[in-house]
């Protein structure tokens, strides 16, 4: 049966919307320095390298851990590179766990990153292929009808996406790390920003960010012994749908569902609401935040905007969401679903600084790619089972 | 350890495919081996490709190939952007689990789209080498070179290449096969030096398709099934000038660390002709080993299934009892930089 | 020499890859269709489910699509976007609204623009049909279909395409 994982190290640079200091190499060194550093570890100390990043159009590197062995201390070592578009962080970080479950390695160092200035990020995701017409206008004109779609189907007032992008931006105020940092965020601030896919506005989407994630996963014999208190992998789930057949409900997708309750039955969480003391989930777009608390299962469909709309996932709420400041404040694409991954462990080893939430113990990673198809989670806590 | 084994397996592959596109040309080799399984479609319980957005020139090329499989009601999935052998090592990895007992493994491209060499030329250091526009043959020259000058003969590669091509008359998915002599290859001219045409694979599309199941499963559903004994993979350095390109130091340590010992039949994964007596001796293979039967890579090279394919022809040795121990081998980047070895035998070994 | 210069951060190395790209058999079918001014779905054997601008196979059951239905170039949106935002070779000039659109007979949705029509007045339901461009310029590709418009008509039952939404 599955062995135990344990995560001792975790690290992420500082995301902007361009790393012209660092290569693709140091970016992802920097990340994994850090990782090994708060492990207590060093590069020889890891049997495995695992990494992550979503289409290589983005930097415009084919297959990228060929060219980065040397630098993440592979030689020598098994390496993997994952990819399963904007989940893609998530799965790495699932990849990198799976090898400490199956008890083939003792330590594995797991990196997922985006230096998405290096090419055109935008071009690569909307690029018109032949035979078809033009339509598609990135990844916002995919998302925004299934948002219109949520809408009606909840009859939530207009102003949630706002709420959400106001105080995911506000959290990230909190986070060193984050790309986005608006001191001067607001309702009015979010209102007057253009429209770009309605009924997204630009304050209410995710930026196009440089950054990477790393963490270090190790075996529950080296996790017992860790320097700090290890944030133990409760339970680990993937799943995946089709983009599309007849009769498919993109705007609350069956494999988001299936996957939440894979993952919650393998931590024993059956009551996700009392039992996960804060989430990090993968929110592009403002009004995702609704959205997938529904999918997740946290509150009934068509209630997730009331929990927006009252505050409860505001930092100090009852049930915080993206503490980190989420997506909407960074998005190196491939490195995303790693970072809730990451700062979902965070909060349980208590290491969140500013965007520390008092007391928590069990949190969830959520993570999602693709056309709402993709998805992987995590539940990470100081308590081991 | 949970005992993984392969339990059937199904490919396809042609010169060039005109017609159909890569999920056209996925979806038959998947049912195929689904079919030969012997396990129900929604029974498989994860379920994992290997493919590569560049064959394509489109991102998220691998998202369309998820057509061929039928994912509703949603299913366990994963994707690497490398070879299906190593699609095939993350599904070994989470059978170990012990919650599921089987996984689909696929891989699918057609390099007849793109200039393939040049398309590999960008898997170099983008700073430093990308801008060179090294293709991959013009790379594999160069070991070529430095293998030669470590004491070898074209010859040698002339007998490889003769080899492959008479064992690939009795392969169906060969794209290249014949009678031609070593003599007679030798006297071919230079593509790029010291490399003739038939050193290097032919371009070929097509899927590649592999049915894993664990432990009793594998016993109901496979009469023989081929067991993976030992699997293990390892990169090395980068940069060409940094390795020791003439022996291939990454599938010795793979090889030693999977146990390759006792085979009766290697697959190797050399896409040129040179690289098998590499490959052969970082395996410490013996001449009695029988090398690609299958004709090799040189025979039929479905970029990113090429690897997958190797585990697939050697685990159907052992399924239909014509080997009892058997070794595959993947390998990607440039010049054997990163090399998984797969040891594969049937219930006896 | 005591010149400083500045250290170089950044190299452009422009990269240019062609492809040929392939359609497949059952988008070739889709696309020879359109080209004569009509829409060929593709139904399931097994869920019976129609496909328009179809992939070859049904994605749920994952079997072959070979009989060919025909579908009418008139439908309902079931939801749309108004796209306003710049990027690299876009080909639309901004403002402009795509949706998808659920052709009669058809079991799932087609993307496309909708115009002859001011954006806030696309809604969900609203009933609407192909412009087609003129037969000699039609060529394999959706865009022989230029957009599509409202028909005027009362908008669709909400039953009729709700399960799409």
């Amino acid at each position: 049966m599955s062995e135990l994982c344990a995560v001792v190290g975790i690290g992420q640079t500082h995301h902007k919307s361009a790393r012209p200091d660092v290569s693709i190499a140091g970016l992802c060194r920097e990340a994994a320095t850090r990782a090994l550093e708060d492990a207590e570890m060093t590069w020889t100390d890891i049997d495995a390298v695992v990494i992550g990043k979503a289409p290589d159009m983005f930097e415009g590197v084919v297959m990228p851990e060929i060219y980065l062995a040397d630098a993440l201390g592979a030689v020598g070592k098994p390496m993997m590179r994952v990819h399963t578009a904007g989940s893609v962080g998530g799965s790495t970080a699932l990849v990198a766990a799976g090898l400490l479950q199956g008890g083939i390695h003792e330590r594995v160092l797991t990196v997922a990153f985006e230096k998405q200035s290096e090419a055109d990020a935008m071009w690569a995701l909307s690029r018109p292929m032949p035979f078809a017409p033009p339509t598609m206008a990135g990844a916002g004109g995919y998302f925004s009808p299934l948002i219109r779609a949520y809408i009606r189907r909840s009859d939530a007032p207009s102003n949630i996406g706002i709420l959400v992008a106001v105080k995911d931006r506000l959290n990230a105020l909190k986070n060193p790390y984050a790309h986005l940092r608006l001191e001067d965020i607001s309702i009015e601030k979010v209102e007057e920003s253009p429209m770009l896919w309605d009924p997204i506005r630009y304050l209410e989407t995710c930026p196009s960010s440089d950054g990477a994630c790393a963490m270090v996963l190790t075996s529950e014999a080296i996790g017992s012994r860790a320097a700090k208190p290890p944030a133990w992998v409760l339970g680990t789930a993937m799943r995946s749908e089709p983009t599309m057949f007849a009769g498919r409900d993109a705007v609350n997708p069956q494999a988001g569902k299936d996957c939440a309750a894979d993952v919650f039955a393998q931590a024993g969480i059956t009551n996700p609401r009392e039992q996960i003391d804060c989430i990090e989930m993968y929110v592009p777009f403002s009004w995702y935040e609704p959205m997938w608390l529904e999918n997740l299962g946290f509150v009934p469909d068509g209630e997730g905007w009331k929990m927006t709309e009252k505050g409860a996932t505001a930092l100090d709420g009852e049930l915080p969401v993206n503490m980190s400041g989420g997506v909407l404040s960074t998005n190196p694409i491939g490195a995303s679903g790693m970072l809730r991954f990451a700062e979902a462990a965070l909060q349980v080893r208590g290491q969140a600084g500013e965007h520390q939430v008092d007391g928590a113990r069990t949190a969830l990673g959520h993570a999602y790619g693709g056309g709402s198809q993709f998805f992987s989670m995590w539940v990470v806590s100081a308590d081991k089972p | 350890m949970i005992d993984v084994a392969v339990v059937s397996f199904a490919q396809w592959s042609a010169r060039e495919e005109l017609a159909r596109n890569e999920v056209e040309i996925l979806i038959p080799v998947v049912a195929e081996a689904i079919e030969r399984s012997g396990i129900g479609r929604k029974e498989i319980g994860f379920t994992v490709s290997g493919s590569c957005d560049y064959l394509a020139g489109a991102p998220f090329a691998f998202v369309t190939g998820l057509d061929a499989v039928g994912a509703w009601p949603p299913i366990r999935e994963s994707h690497v952007e490398m070879d299906g052998a190593w699609a095939l090592y993350e599904a070994w990895v989470r059978l170990q689990h012990g919650d599921i007992d089987s996984a689909l493994v696929y891989s699918f491209g057609k390099s007849s789209l793109g200039d393939l060499p040049i398309v590999l030329s960008q898997q170099l250091d983008p700073y430093y080498q990308a801008p060179l526009w090294l293709d991959s043959i013009s790379a594999a020259a160069l070991q070529a070179r430095a293998w030669l000058n470590a004491g070898h003969d074209e010859g040698e590669m002339a007998e490889v290449a003769a080899r492959s091509r008479r064992a690939a008359k009795d392969n169906p998915n060969a794209v290249v096969s014949g009678d031609q002599s070593a003599e007679a290859l030798l006297r071919e001219p230079f593509l790029v030096t010291p490399l003739r045409r038939h050193d290097c694979p032919p371009i070929s599309d097509g899927a590649v398709a592999v049915v894993l199941a664990a432990g009793d499963r594998a016993r109901e559903v496979c009469e023989r099934p081929a067991w993976i004994r030992g699997i293990d993979h390892r990169i090395e350095a980068h940069g060409l000038g940094v390795r020791e390109l003439a022996t291939s130091a990454s599938a010795r340590l793979a090889g030693e660390r999977a146990g390759v010992d006792g085979v009766d039949v290697a697959e190797l994964h050399a896409p040129f002709s040179h690289q098998d007596p590499i490959l052969r001796d970082a395996l410490g293979l013996s001449n009695g080993v029988d090398v690609n039967p299958s004709g090799g890579a040189l025979a039929a090279n479905v970029v990113m299934g090429a690897g997958l394919t190797r585990i697939g022809e050697a685990a159907s040795r052992i399924m239909d009892g014509r080997a009892a121990r058997a070794v595959a081998h993947a390998t990607s980047g440039p010049c054997l930089q990163h090399n998984l070895v797969c040891v594969l035998a049937g219930d006896a070994t | 020499m005591a010149e400083t210069t500045e250290p170089v951060t950044m190299i452009d190395t422009p990269i240019e890859l062609r492809y040929r790209f392939t359609a497949g058999l059952a988008q070739s079918r889709f696309l020879r269709g359109v080209e004569q001014g009509r829409l060929l779905g593709q139904r399931c054997p097994q869920c019976k489910k129609v496909y328009v601008s179809p992939r070859g196979a049904c994605a749920a059951c994952g079997v072959p699509t070979d009989e060919e239905v025909e579908v009418s170039d008139k439908g309902t949106v079931t939801t749309f976007c108004v796209v306003n935002v710049p990027f690299y070779d876009q080909k639309m000039e901004i403002p402009y609204v795509s949706a998808t659109i659920l052709l009669d007979g058809a079991d799932i949705g087609l993307m496309h623009l909708i115009q002859e029509c001011p954006s806030e007045d696309v809604h969900m339901g609203m009933r609407v049909e192909a412009v087609w461009k003129p037969p000699e310029e039609r060529t394999p590709s959706l865009e022989s279909i230029k957009y599509f418009r409202p028909t005027g008509e009362p908008d669709a039952d909400y039953e009729s395409y709700g399960a799409h939404v």
